[in-house]
């Protein structure tokens, strides 16, 4: 089996375990939700029949067993239970271990799988079986019935052979086996390499439909399997149900060689949307190209501006267009949506809940909200943290709750949605909230601020997020956080994005991520400073004005302007960056804004906005911190794009009296 | 095929009065200078930026890490002067890196016997260099690790 295959078999079964955790967790939520039950049941037997495929003999030997005692649950036979889900997903942690052949040396999975069938043996006697259960019981078994197929239009093309299923079916004990004519076509439309016919035939008792999807294994067929004697009473939307779920019950893609592409189905296929899987390397492939069409199409429009030629001016003004639409397509393509992520959180909720004794709701809003992949991969560790810290530190016990009228069942939302140019990720928690007074007086202790220092309550909160801000003796109201969370604003801000929090004491604290759409291109504004040209990204400028002439030498007290009666700070970016020459008589100040904190930027001239494509630098020019990336400029040249978060650090604002910049 | 068993073939160049070589499949491609723009704050190995179509790559100078001191840099003539374009692996990681050359001179061929280890005692920091070997005017040619060099380097930088 070449590596090729493994790989694609790794990336399904990566996606499938997820969706497995998904509707495992999911379950746990809506025990009755048949829907979840059969996803689940798909998912396994997909991973089964791929692994079998790909001769991974333990693990569809043991995803068998984990399989049969689904069945029954899918039966209707066991109902979910917590400890159904807990063993279901511990199970399910199992398989990786079992693709990479690592061993099992205390016998857990021999411990699972029997925990399994205990759980799920015997029980049937037990249970107070509902009508509508009784029908699925009879179709299943006790019942003969009716099994139609139909093969798929390429399926013959594929190497589907309606021979060999009809003798496999004819194994089973098909009888009255009736070919259905009513699809043929006229002889002219006939395409010899379509099969137009479809069977109908009788299945005796006790062939169950994975018995059939065995069958249709290796052939793509639609088929439905119905009990013929509990026909009439089966209500219409309940055919309904099971003729929507029939598609998704297709087989694996009949060429052996190529396994499905398309995810395992979670909602029923009736609209199935073409999809393809593209490995990431060949998206940023395409995104590099766009990146430098768009900057060839700058020098384009430069030139035609320059020659005045009418023709070549509509002509750069078509590639723009183009450009510009082919720029948004690709950036399209990487967006993922969120629901990604947030199973892996479900569960982390579910086990810390538990773990803590902290009976915790866990609200999702806006799973579709879509992101850069790149931003996505690396967001996960960070809300991680935040989540952990929610409920670990943020929610009180169950008895505090009471105490202070609160629901005893805490909540914690999170939410994502599109805001203009970004996205804010919003995780809210409704537990005790932090201080910002003793938030303030720890500050003070660590030397983070000065006791004379003036800060906004989020100023205060963000303290928290400074890695001096070390919580070794910790503050009741709030133990532990700020472990690790200079790492979490270390992530966020490498993404260029931006994180707030606030806090109502006792009510609770709401984390902020502002995130840009994309890593890839972003809206610039050119400066420059003697004869260097640097980009500012554009969403961070506020304004830009003349340096007044009183401020064109430094101050003593520090460089500060006037602002509308705001004092605003003011960097010399000449300095900063270490320039040679001398400032030219008029100069300009750019206002840039990072979460609270705002600061001016003395640069000679202002050039003008540009699209800009980002290019990282190398790691061997990371000691350049504030420079966060690079863009190619219309002439060819490159011109360094400035990170406003770090130049704020940098520039020593009110709440960094320290010299020292944090990294 | 049983030449690359038994032979190297690396490209020849010179930074100041030393010539260096550099396995030939380590090499990307060689150009004439680009413009080039200065990254504040980046350090003296690596201070600049280079476009080489579509890439923003560092350019570097390996006159640093291998101590090479050129008493008359005026008198290399500026015509000569190349970029060499190099893959290296920094931390572990493939990445395309540009060096100064004041002159390229040859694609060669030389036998793995003739490679010496660099002598306990020499003027040369052993870390960054993989051997030596006799050119053709007798004179030391000396074998950088470039891997090595450019990991070296961009740890000083993060520190930095």
């Amino acid at each position: 089996m070449s590596d090729d295959l493994i790989a694609v078999f790794q990336e399904e079964l990566a996606e499938l375990l997820e969706s497995l955790e998904r509707g495992l967790v999911d379950l746990q939520e809506n025990p009755e939700d048949a829907g979840l039950i059969n996803q689940v049941f798909r998912d396994l037997h997909t991973v089964k029949g791929s692994g079998a495929m790909f001769g991974f003999t333990d693990l569809a030997a043991f995803i068998h067993d984990f399989e049969t005692a689904f069945e029954k649950v899918r039966a209707g036979d066991v109902p979910v239970t917590p400890e159904l889900v807990r063993l279901g997903l511990a199970a399910r942690d199992q398989i990786p271990g079992l693709v990479n052949g690592d061993p099992d040396p205390n016998g857990d999975r021999v411990a699972i799988l029997d925990a399994l069938r205990d759980l799920t043996s015997g029980v049937a006697t037990d249970v107070v079986v509902a009508e509508d259960t009784v029908v699925i019981e009879a179709r299943q078994s006790d019942a003969p019935s009716v099994l139609w197929f139909r093969l798929s239009d390429d399926a013959l093309a594929l190497g589907a052979r309606p021979d060999i299923i009809l003798s496999e079916l004819k194994d089973l004990g098909a009888t009255q086996i009736t070919a259905d004519l009513s699809r043929i076509p006229s002889l002219d439309d006939l395409n010899a390499d379509q099969c137009y016919v479809a069977w109908q035939m009788q299945l005796p008792a006790g062939v169950s439909p994975s018995d059939v999807e065995d069958v249709f294994m290796f052939a793509d067929a639609e088929w439905t399997l119905t009990p013929t004697e509990v026909v009439e009473t089966v209500e219409a939307d309940e055919i309904d149900d099971l003729l929507a779920e029939a598609p998704s019950l297709d087989a694996p893609s009949p060429a052996a060689t190529q396994p499905k592409t398309e995810k395992a189905v979670a909602a029923p296929a009736a609209e199935p949307a073409a999809s393809i899987r593209v490995p990431a390397a060949r998206l940023d492939a395409l995104m590099d190209s766009v990146g430098e069409l768009v900057t060839v199409e700058a020098r384009l429009t430069e030139l035609a501006r320059h020659s005045r030629d009418p023709a070549l001016l509509s002509t750069a003004e078509e590639v723009t267009r183009l450009s510009a639409r082919l720029r948004d397509a690709t950036m399209t393509m990487r967006m993922v949506p969120m629901r990604t992520l947030v199973s892996r959180f479900r569960r982390l909720i579910l086990g810390l809940s538990s773990d803590l004794g902290k009976p915790v709701e866990f609200v999702v809003d806006g799973e579709d909200t879509e992101l850069d992949k790149t931003v996505i991969e690396k967001l996960a560790d960070p809300l991680v943290h935040i989540l952990r810290n929610a409920i670990d530190h943020g929610m009180e016990d169950p008895a505090a709750r009471a105490q202070t009228d609160k629901d005893k069942v805490g909540c914690i939302e999170l939410s994502a949605k599109h805001v203009g140019g970004e996205v804010h990720i919003i995780v809210r928690d409704d537990g005790r909230g932090m201080s910002p007074e003793k938030i303030r007086a720890k500050a003070i202790e660590r030397g983070l601020i000065s006791s004379e220092a003036q800060l906004t309550n989020g100023q205060v909160f963000a303290l928290v997020l400074e890695p001096g801000f070390s919580t070794a003796e910790t503050v009741t109201e709030l133990s532990g956080r700020g472990v690790g969370m200079d790492v979490v604003r270390r992530t966020i801000e490498g993404l260029r994005g931006v994180i707030e929090i606030d806090s109502k004491l006792g009510l609770g604290t709401t984390v902020t991520l502002r995130l840009p759409l994309t890593l890839a291109i972003i809206d610039g504004l050119l400066i420059e400073v003697a004869d260097e040209r640097y980009t500012l990204p554009m969403s961070s400028v506020k304004e830009i004005f003349e340096l007044p002439l009183d401020k064109r030498t430094a101050s003593r007290n520090g460089d500060y302007l006037d602002i509308r009666g705001q004092f605003v700070p003011f960097v010399r970016l000449r300095r900063l960056f270490d320039c040679a020459g001398d400032p030219p008589t008029e100069q300009n100040v750019v206002v840039v804004e990072a979460g609270d904190a705002r600061v001016g930027i003395v640069v000679d001239r202002i050039i003008g906005t540009n699209q800009t494509v980002i290019k990282q630098v190398s790691k061997l020019q990371q000691g350049a911190r504030a420079i966060s990336g690079a863009t190619i400029l219309g002439d060819g040249t490159v011109s360094l794009i400035v990170d406003v978060a770090q130049l704020l650090a940098m520039s020593g604002p009110l709440i960094e009296p320290k010299k020292e910049v944090a990294a | 095929m049983t030449l690359s068993a038994s032979h190297k073939i690396v490209i020849t160049f010179s930074i100041g009065p030393q010539r260096l070589a550099i396995p030939a499949t380590d090499l990307r491609e060689i150009i004439d200078p680009l413009p080039t723009t200065r990254v504040p704050g980046a350090g003296d190995f690596a201070p600049w930026v280079v476009n080489v179509r579509g890439a923003v790559l560092p350019l570097g100078d390996l006159r640093l890490p291998l101590g090479i001191n050129d008493p008359n840099p005026a008198e290399r003539p500026e015509d000569a002067r190349r970029f060499l374009v190099l893959e290296a692996i920094i931390g572990g990681e493939a990445t395309t890196v540009t060096v100064m050359a004041d002159i390229v001179h040859e694609v060669a061929t030389i036998p793995l016997k003739s490679i010496e280890q660099l002598p306990a005692n020499s003027m040369w920091p052993s870390e960054f260099i993989e051997g030596l070997f006799k050119g053709p005017e007798g004179e030391f040619v000396l074998i950088p690790d470039l891997s090595a060099i450019f990991t070296a380097m961009a740890q000083r930088a993060a520190v930095a």
